[in-house]
């Protein structure tokens, strides 16, 4: 046992970034996965959105936790190599669609039907229609939500410590290990979450407050 | 080729049984705990004295801007130093109950804020006593309007506790982490431990569904 050093503050400080790069891999990867999934769940096509559901459902409705603990164990089925920073990534990236599928889902279906219709009439292609008429309409209605769930995000991220990626919590994890100073430690890390999220937190309130204020003028 | 072999799975049925019936109680009484944090919360934060807004502020922040896991290892591991300890299955609750109590206080706040000043007034005017306004008023369309929100937190609330199994707390996802410690067919066990959790989710909300039909479905007055 030793003493809670600067030095296991800068060890913890310096994990911070693989908390960064996880969110960023899944918020990249979720933000593709949810747009296929969100126009899907808003195409004609009925066998899509039944698919795009279903998706969504099943990643709405279990635990992050065992998410990553299929995938991390489903890697191992398929022949891969377990590694810990793929495991999450890919079950994150799953997890980000879902949530970000439904998050854009409810935005395009927020524009007002007379928009596509008017698109339609002008002979636009369902390509067309979607880029210039309803997703840029759609994407001031998601941005907030967008910004929330990326707290969500992050906060999830520390999940990852229980497969054993060294991020932000398992970090924490190692140094308590080595100092056992529980309180002082998981305080840490929590503050170095705190500042992470917080931010994004009330970036996003103030874009919603700011959202309602435009619809109720 | 992977050959798939639930056998221990099967065998085990009753262990993990068991451990989703314990999730579900957990759920429950953090729920029940939960909700009770929440409405006193959102009461200090309308109260309008400043101290104890300032208090429940910084609690919800705090916990909604940090990790469940971390906030399940601050209290398990951390309060200790304090004097405070208590059993991984404790730790478990009170973890649960803090974490929903900050998000159920802002649902609850903004059910109290949806109730326009005039209807209040209305019901003053027809001379209802403070209590019928209360209920009738201020309680049950305010009930009803926060309903989706309060529901989804509680079977969201359901999901995260499969997090407490890391500090050897005993629920469903621990259960799993048990029987995959014995048998070592970790896909088959998560696959089926989270296909449980699917489905102790759909009964929640068909639960939730069915309390909304009997308490709130009368038609919506503008």
């Amino acid at each position: 046992m030793r003493e809670f050093s600067s030095a296991d503050v800068l060890f913890i400080l310096m994990a911070i970034r693989w908390t960064l790069i996880l969110s960023l891999i899944a918020f990249a990867g979720g933000a593709v996965g949810g747009m296929v999934l969100a126009l899907a769940r808003t195409s004609q096509a009925r066998v899509l959105r039944w698919i795009s559901m279903s998706f969504i459902q099943v990643f709405q409705g279990t635990p992050l936790l065992m998410q990553l603990f299929l995938v991390y164990f489903g890697l191992a089925v398929l022949g891969l190599p377990i590694d810990p920073l793929l495991a999450a990534a890919v079950a994150l990236t799953l997890h980000a669609s879902a949530f970000l599928g439904e998050i854009w889902r409810g935005a395009i279906q927020a524009v007002p039907q007379g928009q596509s219709e008017a698109a339609t009439a002008l002979a636009l292609s369902y390509g067309d229609r979607m880029r210039h008429v309803v997703l840029p309409q759609a994407m001031r209605t998601a941005t907030a939500p967008t910004v929330g769930f990326l707290v969500q995000l992050i906060k999830g991220t520390s999940l990852a410590s229980i497969i054993g990626f060294t991020e932000l919590t398992r970090a924490g994890q190692i140094v308590n290990n080595a100092t056992f100073q529980p309180f002082l430690v998981f305080g840490t890390v929590a503050a170095f979450y705190f500042i992470l999220c917080w931010p994004l937190s009330l970036l996003a309130r103030r874009m919603e407050a700011r959202m309602r204020l435009a619809v109720t003028r | 080729m992977y050959r798939f072999n639930f056998q221990p799975v099967f065998d085990n049925l009753d262990m993990l049984a068991h451990g989703a019936w314990l999730t579900v109680q957990l759920s429950f009484s953090a729920m029940a705990i939960g909700l009770v944090v929440s409405v006193l919360g959102a009461v200090a934060k309308t109260s309008g004295i400043k101290p104890l807004r300032w208090i429940v502020d910084a609690y919800v922040e705090v916990i909604r801007n940090t990790p469940f896991l971390i906030q399940i290892f601050f209290i398990f591991f951390g309060l200790p130093a304090l004097g405070i300890s208590m059993s991984p299955n404790t730790a478990a609750l009170v973890a649960l109950v803090v974490n929903v109590g900050a998000y159920g206080t802002e649902i609850i706040r903004a059910g109290i804020e949806s109730i326009p000043q005039g209807q209040i007034e209305a019901g003053r005017a027809l001379a209802l006593s403070p209590v019928q306004i209360f209920r009738h008023v201020v309680l049950k369309p305010a009930l009803r309007n926060i309903y989706p929100s309060l529901t989804s937190q509680f079977i969201y609330l359901m999901l995260t506790s499969s997090v407490v199994s890391v500090i050897s707390a005993t629920d469903l996802a621990a259960a799993g982490a048990d029987l995959n410690a014995r048998t070592f067919a970790s896909f088959e066990i998560y696959l089926v431990l989270t296909a449980m959790y699917f489905l102790l989710a759909l009964g929640f909300s068909t639960l939730f569904a069915t309390l909304r039909r009997v308490f709130f479905d009368y038609p919506a007055g503008r």
